[in-house]
């Protein structure tokens, strides 16, 4: 009932696939791939997109209340990117054989995956700035990665992507900053909000080397450069800094500097937590996929009054011509 | 209207050309009802910031392209030709700028 696993001639087309990986060959979608290459990345991939597309959600809660003109200006900027950063995702995707008519359905099913991180609440407008100065500031250490990522439709959306998000950033970090250095209750809000998405910023890097499953090999296949592990402490060698500039404590009392590695070492992660919100149990998953499904419903005369009116040019034109 | 199965409309490649005179090049794909559309969503997606001064779109499906396992003799009579190359002709020593 099993065929055989591996014929000579597909031991032969690995062993080619693996030496091109090793010479640090960008791989095509119409190139031989392994099936679990192409597995890994459409996983990979769609989750990628879908937190984009996701990640409008709690920051979308934000625009109408935005405390400026300028500051809304830049939220209502920054959620469109996402939105494009989620497209340009799907398209990669979408060249390794999947529909994203596909992807779509499994996100508004429910059963695809996205980064934990959005089901957590904005509940001040300082979270806005918590998101843009360490979601971003995690997901920059991230896709700079990914941007070197073997497969080469999933690198060139990252380049685009990088580009696009150090605005993400700067636009976050500054409004931590100007809470920050405004009144008590204004600072206070910005370190509330700090306490509250330290922790989870951290577990966007995924579960220890040691406990992640797909690992191993996204890293052989160059899909991944570095490991969850070295990535998180990037980030939080980069980010202390940052939080001491505008006098925010980390919320972290094992917070230590290192001298010999030059890390800073941070206390163990509540890996409890993560692993409750990914199965589905935190704070906002069901209204991430409820807000996602209704704004999905909401479109719907869109796609019908774009498709129809592409069939009345299509038929006038026919007519002309005739 | 009935409900429709397919939300996501045809495939078009996406080709952008930044300023400078430089020549198109694959930015990506959008979907959409037609080239109209295709370019509107084009310039959405990947001309948020004036990285393009003009876009073509292209379905997706009218692309030809050669593919990996061709590659060798496929490009063999280009390969050959070493002649072609400035590097294949001799200059005497002493001679530094043509």
């Amino acid at each position: 009932m099993t065929p055989p696993l591996s014929t000579a001639d597909d031991a032969t087309r690995q062993a080619e696939f693996e030496a091109r990986i090793a010479r640090g060959e960008s791989i095509e979608p119409k190139d031989w791939m392994p099936e679990k290459y192409r597995r890994q990345l459409v996983r990979m991939m769609s989750q990628h997109a879908h937190s984009e597309i996701v990640g409008m959600l709690p920051e979308g809660n934000w625009i109408t209340r935005a405390p400026s003109l300028r500051r809304k200006m830049s939220l209502l900027a920054k959620v469109q990117d996402e939105a494009g950063h989620g497209l340009y995702i799907y398209c990669g995707t979408e060249t390794l054989g999947v529909d994203r008519q596909e992807l779509v359905d499994q996100l508004l099913a429910g059963t695809a995956k996205y980064s934990s991180i959005f089901n957590y609440p904005t509940l001040t407008w300082a979270d806005i700035g918590a998101i843009g100065w360490l979601v971003d500031g995690a997901a920059i250490v991230n896709q700079t990665m990914l941007a070197k990522a073997s497969y080469g439709p999933y690198a060139r959306a990252m380049v685009r992507i990088c580009k696009e998000e150090n605005f993400h950033k700067r636009q976050g970090y500054e409004i931590m900053v100007t809470l920050a250095r405004g009144t008590p209750a204004q600072k206070a809000m910005a370190q509330d909000a700090l306490d509250r998405w330290w922790w989870p910023s951290l577990m966007m890097f995924g579960p220890h080397d040691k406990d992640s499953p797909n690992s191993d090999e996204l890293l052989k296949w160059g899909v991944k450069k570095k490991s969850n592990d070295e990535l998180r402490q990037r980030f939080v060698n980069l980010t202390i800094a940052q939080a001491k500039a505008i006098d925010l404590t980390i919320p972290d009392p094992e917070l230590r500097y290192d001298e010999a590695s030059g890390n800073w070492i941070f206390g163990a992660i509540d890996w409890d937590e993560f692993w409750r919100v990914v199965k589905g149990d935190g704070p906002c998953n069901r209204e991430r996929l409820a807000a996602r499904r209704k704004a999905h419903a909401d479109g719907e005369w869109v796609r019908a009054a774009a498709t129809a009116y592409a069939a009345k040019r299509a038929a006038r034109d026919a007519g002309a011509a005739a | 209207m009935s409900q429709m199965t397919d939300s996501q409309w045809p495939l078009w490649e996406v080709f952008t050309q930044p300023g400078g005179g430089r020549p198109h090049e694959h930015a990506g794909s959008v979907h959409a009802v037609d080239a109209e559309h295709a370019l509107q969503n084009a310039r959405d997606v990947y001309g948020r910031r004036g990285e393009a001064v003009n876009i073509w779109v292209v379905p997706s499906a009218a692309i030809c392209a050669s593919t990996p396992e061709d590659m060798g003799p496929f490009f063999d009579p280009g390969n050959e030709k070493a002649y072609r190359h400035p590097q294949f002709y001799k200059v005497p020593q002493g001679v530094r700028v043509f």
